[in-house]
């Protein structure tokens, strides 16, 4: 336990004092700024028209003209936070040789890799807890009243989804840390992964869904649910999706469900809100599989290291 | 406990290659252990086992008792280990650096701050010692990898070609850190290396490793000594006056190869120690012996005759 706490503690250190943490940051930052601009300009004309509940998780969940809300943002932008924090973490101790020095002290080699994750991890949560009290600083100041418990209870549970989603990506870079000896193989690998779960998987959805149940003019409504059934399916092999699901339904009280008979019967379900217990239980399959992935692709990585030749 | 490393029949198979094979090293407390060989030979992939950083194939390694291999932990805590190009993370201090790897062993801040300074005393970088590392020159480094060993107080060292790259003056730093951290500390070491001529200078004992197998062991005076047995020697003579007569005495006499002579010095290279017959010849031809003596072997010569036999055996 003491090598972990060292370790991470070093790593921490390191993160926070890196120039690429700070450009990270300043990233960060600006999709906040750009996300209260946006709630700025929308949530003033809804609050004349009816005072509504939950404004300030409207203040992620908005969007205007061409600038997506910070949800979106997150959900495209999220991904390469995690992998820059990663994606070296252990290929850039072979490259500077640091690694066989440090693995010859005293010390666990999973204590080593576990609190470089937990570093990582940490400087995620940070980093996303310190843009949510900086856009609901703006956000009060912005409106005048402060928030109310639910909503504290449902931003909360934002911040710890984020972070989890952020999480998978750490992890995945971690992973190809460990698998590519070279750091720019390593960034590529991490970024192709991320093209691919974010862009690709639409479109391989879709032709997926098409090829097993192929939509013609006479196509019945089985035959579209079917359809988009599968494709719902495809998609949500993408922490991206499920990411965008869990999060909708934390931060949209109203949020019914994801299907398309959820969707077709908005009419004939009552549209109250529903208590945040209630909401992440809708969402509950995508949060264990979001987890699950992260600890996947991080358990992956620990069993190759743990094998791994240490050379010099 | 008088043997601090200890390896029985080790064998480290990659595939098919034979990394290391049936190597029995054993190095007592308190000696500079020169390990010989060229590159690839199996120095690193040894050290590695010893370290409980790689898995043995099949043998045993013992650091000070314990069994590397099943007790990792209690021989990193005693061994100080600099390897081969050692690396430092080179956006912190020099000072930065070794806290952490004093924290790493579990020494409270408290003390090592004193440690750390005392250590980069030693090694002569106390004051650079609030340098980001990148700055450092690759000499600086390495001393700063001695320090790194010296840190943690160990009972044994182990240095992976630690003048590797270095300036000759540098280099020489690095062995006379190395000799008095084994004098003053009373460290055992064992110094891994390819530069002869260094390990000459500060080894007590030597092996020499071969395609992963130990082919000699012993001080330089017993290497020399299997040499001679093996029939090599070289004689050196000083005569009042050199006359062809006596050069031809010389290479007259059965078993000598060679006589070079320069002024009134001769060197001849002869098969076994022909010390007798060379001075007979030189009575009989007329001459005055002023000074006659047996050379030394210089540990190249030792370590070239084991592998020019190691070529010849792979040829065979």
């Amino acid at each position: 336990m003491h090598g972990l706490r060292v370790v991470f503690w070093k790593e921490l250190a390191d993160h926070f004092g890196s120039r690429r943490f700070m450009i990270l940051f300043l990233l960060i930052c600006f999709i906040g700024m750009a996300a209260i601009y946006i709630a700025a300009q929308t949530i003033g004309e809804e609050l004349a028209r009816a005072p509504t509940e939950f404004v300030f998780l409207r203040l992620f969940t908005s969007q205007g003209g061409a600038l997506p809300s910070f949800l979106s943002f997150l959900s495209f932008f999220g991904p390469l936070i995690g992998i820059i924090l990663g994606f070296d973490a252990v290929n850039s101790e072979y490259a500077r040789g640091t690694i066989s020095r440090v693995l010859a002290q005293p010390l666990f080699r999973d204590s080593w890799i576990n609190g470089k994750f937990l570093a990582g991890l940490a400087t995620v949560a940070v980093m996303l807890m310190s843009i949510i009290l900086i856009i609901l600083g703006l956000g009060i100041r912005m409106l005048g009243f402060g928030p109310a418990e639910e909503e504290i209870w449902r931003i909360g549970a934002f911040w710890g989804i984020s972070t989890i989603y952020v999480g998978f990506w750490l992890s995945l870079g971690i992973l190809f840390s460990v698998l590519f000896r070279r750091t720019t193989s390593s960034a590529l690998a991490s970024i192709a992964a991320w093209i691919f779960f974010t862009f690709f998987i639409y479109m391989l959805a879709g032709l997926i869904a098409d090829q097993i149940s192929p939509l013609g003019p006479e196509s019945g409504p089985e035959i579209w649910s079917r359809h988009e059934r599968i494709k719902d399916t495809v998609m949500r092999i993408s922490p991206a999706t499920l990411f965008e699901e869990a999060t909708t339904a934390t931060l949209v009280p109203t949020f019914r469900g994801l299907s398309l008979m959820a969707l077709l019967s908005k009419g004939e379900i009552p549209t109250n809100p529903l208590p945040l217990g209630q909401s992440l239980l809708i969402i509950w399959p995508q949060l264990v599989s979001l987890i699950a992935l992260t600890a996947i692709c991080f358990a992956i990585s620990y069993v190759i290291f743990m094998k791994q030749e240490i050379r010099p | 406990m008088d043997l601090v490393v200890e390896t029985k029949d080790l064998c480290k198979y990659y595939d098919d290659v034979k990394a290391v094979e049936n190597l029995n090293l054993r190095i007592r407390r308190g000696e500079i252990y020169g390990f010989l060989g060229p590159n690839g030979a199996g120095k690193t992939t040894t050290i590695l086992m010893l370290l409980g950083l790689t898995e043995p194939t099949s043998g045993e390694v013992r650091v000070c008792g314990y069994n590397s291999t099943r007790k990792p932990l209690e021989v990193k805590r005693i061994t100080g280990y600099l390897p081969e190009n050692v690396g430092f993370y080179e956006d912190l201090t020099a000072r930065e650096n070794l806290r952490y790897i004093a924290r790493l062993n579990g020494i409270p801040d408290r003390e090592s701050a004193k440690k750390i300074d005392e250590a980069l005393d030693r090694v002569g970088l106390l004051e650079v010692a609030d340098w980001e590392v990148g700055k450092f020159s690759r000499g600086m480094k390495q001393r700063l990898g001695i320090a790194d060993v010296l840190i943690k107080d160990p009972l044994f060292a182990i240095l992976d070609e630690p003048t590797a790259g270095i300036d000759p003056e540098g280099a020489n730093q690095i062995l006379d850190l190395i000799t008095e951290m084994s004098q003053e500390r009373d460290i055992t070491i064992l110094l891994a290396s390819h530069l002869l001529h260094q390990v000459q200078r500060i080894c007590d004992r030597v092996g020499i490793i071969s395609k992963g197998k130990l082919v000699a062991e012993g001080t330089l005076d017993e290497l020399g000594a299997e040499m001679i047995g093996k029939g090599e020697s070289t004689i050196k003579v000083q005569v009042s006056e050199l006359t062809p007569n006596l050069l031809q005495a010389l290479k007259r006499i059965e078993g000598v190869r060679e006589v070079e002579s320069s002024g009134n010095t001769l060197r001849i290279k002869c098969a076994g120690d022909l010390r007798a017959e060379v001075s007979c010849a030189i009575m009989e031809a007329g001459g005055t012996i002023l000074e006659l003596r047996g050379e030394p072997h210089t540990l190249e010569e030792i370590y070239l005759r084991y592998f020019r036999e190691g070529d010849l055996d792979a040829r065979a």
